[in-house]
């Protein structure tokens, strides 16, 4: 079972979508777990042949726990089992095959209430995602209720009450003229079809990856008592669920891929987020988390880290502010953002450091 | 394509985007935005794929038009319309 951040203990193994005797390569989904923070697709880390399955569908088992036995291909048969401890980290996940298509996706609500009530929502018959409606038609039952704090809320307390006691955050903000990237971003979106245009947020994460690629105090993990810096950037987006809660999966290496590819990577993590389609790397090992809640119109935002994570980046809305450029007060868009970050790790001279280096990515943009 | 599939295909992009939405509860006349959680990102996948379904071009001014259902139904039949008679 692997685990899908620090705040998780178990999982539930909901199906398999390989069987023993299958060939299955590094990147592919193989299985389905229930955790409280939703249905996670898990990824096999390595080429091989499914051996033995350990686990049976239904059962809860602690992280760290063998799922199944894969041999590697050249490996004798009678060869020490490889566990499926971990999560793999592959740069472009692989489709799951045929299987993955015969199970419906859930979206995240309608998961904690078809558990609420006791309904598979995964067997349920229909187009499309199913929604809590489905679910509540399926189970009977009237109107939606107030749902009672689930195990999503559960986690997010459990995790953000272990940052703010153990970790000492300290905070910094900076403004920054979005002026020259926007207009870039408007005259590479005039020239484009739909899919190929970028939207603001992706300037945004992307700045802060590639700052975070130069400033290693500020990506990695804090553990067993020490910094341990990562070399890639696997930034977490922070994304509010629209029944509540809130998940960060991880858009892989953020810092070096092309603007218009990390587009569509954000839009598609984003959606799968929201649909309740994650893979287990991204849930395992993002490395700075980066929170925009400026879409909801806020001007700053001051973050709490994700543990074990030492760093996290928050930007606000773009909005129109008076700004001097050449001894003249002209409006120019605007951004706040802001850096939480872990004082084990760093000091406020390294995160200002940073902080200004994120606004240097955006004042002096690159060609998408 | 009639104002019914457009409307038809409209609603089912939303749902597919934001399944706990309900699409069919909303007011067709009001901003979608103010009334679920709908974000950049959302907006973005819808444009994608409703561009990707109808094979028309919708410049980024355009979104606007774009903010409620029956304005969503209304603009994507004009530029069938004008592809047509273009």
């Amino acid at each position: 079972m692997p685990s899908l951040g620090a705040d998780m203990e178990a999982g539930t193994l909901t199906r398999w979508l390989v069987g023993e005797g299958d060939t299955v390569h590094r990147g592919d989904i193989i299985a389905v777990v229930e955790t409280v923070k939703g249905a996670i697709d898990v990824e096999v880390f390595e080429d091989g042949r499914v051996e033995k399955l350990l686990v049976e569908p239904g059962t809860e088992v602690p992280v760290g726990t063998p799922l199944a036995r894969i041999r590697s291909e050249g490996e004798p048969a009678a060869a020490p089992a490889v566990q499926e401890t971990q999560a793999a980290r592959p740069r472009a996940a692989a489709p799951g095959g045929a299987a993955v298509a015969t199970r419906r996706r859930v979206s995240p609500a309608a998961r904690r209430r078809a558990r609420e009530l006791g309904v598979d929502a995964e067997a349920l018959e229909g187009e499309g995602p199913v929604t809590v409606a489905d679910v509540e038609r399926a189970a009977g039952s009237g109107p939606a209720r107030a749902v009672p704090p689930g195990g999503m809320r559960a986690a997010i307390a459990a995790a953000m009450s272990r940052s703010k006691r153990e970790i000492p955050h300290y905070y910094l903000q900076t403004s920054v003229d979005m002026g020259a990237a926007l207009e870039r971003l408007a005259a590479w979106n005039a020239e484009r079809p739909v899919p190929e245009r970028l939207l603001p947020a992706v300037l945004l994460l992307r700045a802060a990856a590639r700052a975070a690629a130069r400033y290693p105090e500020m990506n990695g993990w804090y553990r067993d008592g020490a910094h341990a810096p990562s070399a890639a950037v696997h930034a977490g987006m922070a994304t509010a669920l629209r029944g509540g809660g809130l998940v960060a999966p991880a858009l892989h290496d953020a810092d070096g891929r092309p603007l218009p590819e990390l587009m569509r990577a954000l839009a598609d993590l984003v959606s799968r987020a929201r649909t309740g389609r994650l893979r287990s790397s991204e849930m395992a090992d993002p490395t700075i988390t980066v929170t925009s809640l400026g879409e909801q119109g806020v001007e700053s935002v001051l973050p709490v880290i994700f543990p074990p994570q030492v760093a996290i980046v928050g930007f606000g809305s773009i909005v129109e502010r008076p700004w001097v450029v050449a001894g003249k007060v002209v409006p120019r868009p605007v951004v706040r953002v802001s850096l939480a970050a872990d004082h084990r790790v760093s000091d406020g001279h390294r995160g200002a450091r940073f902080l200004a280096g994120i606004g240097r990515l955006l004042e002096n943009p690159e060609e998408p | 394509m009639n104002q019914e599939s457009l409307r038809k295909l409209v609603l089912e992009t939303l749902g597919r985007i934001a399944p706990d939405a309900d699409p069919a509860a909303l007011d067709p006349a009001v901003n979608v935005r103010d009334q679920i959680d709908f974000d950049s990102m959302d907006f973005y996948n819808f444009a994608v794929a409703l561009h990707e379904k109808l094979g028309v071009e919708i410049p980024e001014s355009d979104y606007p038009r774009l903010s409620s259902i029956d304005g969503c139904v209304r603009y994507l039949q004009e530029k069938i319309d004008g592809r047509v008679a273009g």
